[in-house]
């Protein structure tokens, strides 16, 4: 019996195992519903289409199949939180932890705690499309016992809300889970930092599944970062959607570092008309690492926009990924929808395999997508070196460059002196 | 200043450069011109370090320094300047940054500290001025979008913020139109002093009544075939080349 199958038939032990112990009833028949389609689709392998490119290896040596059920006392939180004023909700290893959060002007609720209308809410959408989920969101679905709603205030501008994942050596060979509804509902504006860290030993492996699903209400506004800048031995699957309303805004911006398994699935839906998507990213991998980002954009309405742009670094022996698709619906005329991703190798071994996809079906609507895949300008390097500037610091300073497009759009500027320093550590590691 | 002796260089194999000498003191100015192809370019560039062209013999003596031992941006430090034929664009890296990258590298090697950035910002300023670009070339990426012109007078930009003992000006005159050609030459000239040197490659004399050199170069084989002053470009532009190259063969 193959690895593939043992990791299939441990998660459906696993689920079962849980059902007994469930403080989650209504979710039982969306459980059951996502265990089937996860029982009748297969592990992915070289030719499954959307996990063509992922090396799924570190899942088939280790198992990951049991869920971590400790948390560890002490966290550090990430710099860019200030732990006074600053509002932050911790998950270590996956679970919800109170006493290292802090948070005030959003509602909370943990999914055993909600009514029917929030039930109903977080049914209708994490339940939505589910025969199309890959493998591994089928598999969290699965096991969704509990889960974390949060809600802004109508009509509200919300402070930034720090969303901090860590991992620990307790979720070694285990699989930690995260389950989050945001509602940013109408009218009201909020801004949601995700951060993802681990404080593992260099032998230890952790892998973490991860689905986060963003309900935008009448013109709300979201602006959305995430940042994966764990180490290489977190594993990652995660899985985003964002349902936008009418005239609602998302604003969200991507920046991951490679690592051994590090793959983000990113669903926009434009549900109702006059909706805007801006979606940035950035990946840098280096070494023997991977990095996946794919992405799909769903127009279904008419006058909807969509501006999309990911730049990569990608050196070493390392492999990036990156799949853009947008789907236009029939009816949804008066789109305008651009997708634009662009690769800088710095080695000779590394790969980026990028595939922008556009799928069409309304006639009246303006479309462009392009990719490329390039190596340093050795020109652009001479060009600053006969000014002065080292061999080094010139690639670092044409390796910004290259994504300074993606950088400048964070308007925030906060975030943006957190992430420099970071990046400049990993340049200096590539060149 | 700068002794060039015997110098062979090759292009992918291909022997450009030949048996160079040339001498170059301070103050002075030599122009280099020479039919297409004659290694015009490659010496300028060779000069600067640009790897596309391998020294294959010989020497640049450059303040006691041979050259060909140093890494390009240690030729800078150094204080040889290389104005591109062909400047390169560098969108995302804003003009600013990259004089700030260049002056912080040049400090650096010398050992010295570099301006603050309210003094690079007023020294950009001037000099932006004195060239007639835009301040707001300042932010603008490296070249980013800018017009032939536009290129070359950031080329003489960057030359005076950077205030090079020996300047090279790889045909700067190529795609300009007559007021940006003495724009740049009026640039050139107001650097000209006693311990500063240039290097002018050009095909035509028309930059020469602007920038009036001291020395004129004829380049032909990969060698200089002909000495002269000033006159001799007068003489190369009624007669061209064709005939110097008969006196070399015969």
């Amino acid at each position: 019996m193959s690895q593939a199958v043992d990791f299939k038939r441990d998660a459906c032990i696993l689920a079962e195992s849980l059902e007994a112990n469930s403080s989650t009833d209504w979710l039982e028949a969306f459980r059951r519903a996502s265990l089937g389609f996860f029982q009748q689709s297969a592990f992915p392998n070289r030719k499954t289409e959307h996990y063509k490119y992922n090396n799924l290896t570190a899942l088939q040596r280790q198992h990951f199949s049991s869920m971590v059920d400790a948390a560890e006392d002490e966290v550090a939180l990430p710099t860019l939180i200030n732990p006074e004023s600053s509002q932050y909700l911790v998950f270590i290893d996956g679970i919800y932890s109170q006493v290292h959060s802090k948070i005030d002007g959003y509602r909370l609720t943990a999914f055993s705690e909600t009514n029917a209308e929030q039930q109903t809410l977080i049914l209708d959408h994490i339940g939505a499309n589910i025969e199309s989920k890959s493998f591994f969101h089928l598999l969290n679905d699965s096991l969704t016992h509990d889960g974390i709603l949060i809600e802004t205030e109508d009509g509200k501008a919300h402070q930034p809300l720090h969303l901090v994942y860590i991992n620990t050596s307790a979720s070694q060979n285990k699989t930690s889970l995260t389950n989050l509804v945001v509602h940013i509902k109408q009218q009201s504006q909020a801004t949601l930092i995700e951060h993802f860290d681990a404080r593992l030993k260099a032998d230890e492996k952790s892998l973490s599944n991860n689905s986060t699903q963003f309900i935008l209400g009448k013109n709300a506004v979201l602006n959305h970062y995430r940042f994966h800048l764990e180490p290489e031995n977190q594993l990652h699957l995660g899985h985003l959607a964002f349902w936008l309303g009418a005239d609602a805004q998302l604003n969200t911006f991507h920046i991951g570092l490679g690592g051994e398994l590090k793959r983000t699935d990113i669903n926009v839906y434009h549900q109702a008309t006059g909706s805007h998507a801006e979606i940035q990213g950035v990946y840098l991998s280096g070494a023997r690492q991977q990095i996946d980002y794919h992405t799909n954009v769903q127009h279904q309405k008419p006058h909807c926009t969509t501006n999309e742009v990911f730049r990569g670094i990608v050196g070493g022996r390392s492999k990036a990924v990156f799949n853009g698709r947008i789907h236009i619906f029939p009816n949804a005329q008066k789109t305008l929808a651009k997708l634009s991703n662009k690769n800088l190798l710095l080695s000779k071994q590394a790969e980026v395999d990028t595939k922008p996809e556009l799928e069409i079906y309304a006639d009246d609507v303006q479309c462009a997508h392009g990719a490329t895949v390039s190596q340093m300008n050795e020109d652009a390097l001479f060009y600053l070196r006969s000014r002065g500037v080292s061999k080094e610091d010139a690639k670092l300073i044409l390796s910004f460059g290259f994504i300074n497009e993606v950088l400048d759009t964070v308007g925030n500027q906060e975030v943006a002196d957190y992430l420099r320093p970071t990046l400049v550590q990993f340049f200096n590691q590539l060149v | 200043m700068l002794r060039i002796q015997n110098l062979m260089a090759e292009v992918a194999g291909k022997m450009i450069l030949n048996g160079l000498n040339l001498s170059v003191n301070p103050g002075e100015v030599h122009a280099i011109m020479g039919p297409n192809g004659s290694g015009k370019s490659t010496l300028g560039n060779l000069i600067a370090g640009r790897e596309f062209c391998e020294p294959t013999q010989g020497e640049v003596i450059f303040k006691g320094k041979n050259l060909l031992d140093l890494e390009p941006e240690e030729r800078a430090a150094e204080g040889v300047f290389l104005a591109f034929q062909y400047p390169v664009e560098i969108p995302g890296v804003s003009n600013l940054e990259f004089l700030k990258a260049s002056l912080e590298g040049i400090a650096k090697y010398r050992g010295e500290e570099a301006p603050n950035s309210v003094s690079l910002m007023k020294q950009a300023r001037e000099v932006c001025k004195k060239v007639n670009l835009e301040q707001s070339f300042l932010k603008r990426g490296v070249n980013e979008g800018f017009s032939g012109g536009e290129k070359k007078r950031n080329e003489i930009m960057q030359m005076m913020l950077l205030k090079p003992d020996l300047c090279i000006l790889d045909e700067t005159d190529s795609g300009l139109d007559i007021d940006a050609l003495q724009v740049v030459a009026e640039g050139v000239n107001s650097l000209r002093t006693a311990d500063r040197a240039f290097l002018v490659v050009t095909h035509y004399q028309r930059l020469l009544d602007y920038i009036v050199p001291d020395y004129v170069h004829v380049l032909a084989g990969g060698k200089i075939v002909k000495s002269g002053g000033k006159e001799l470009a007068l003489e190369l532009e009624e007669k061209g080349y064709g005939w110097l190259e008969e006196e070399v063969t015969t």
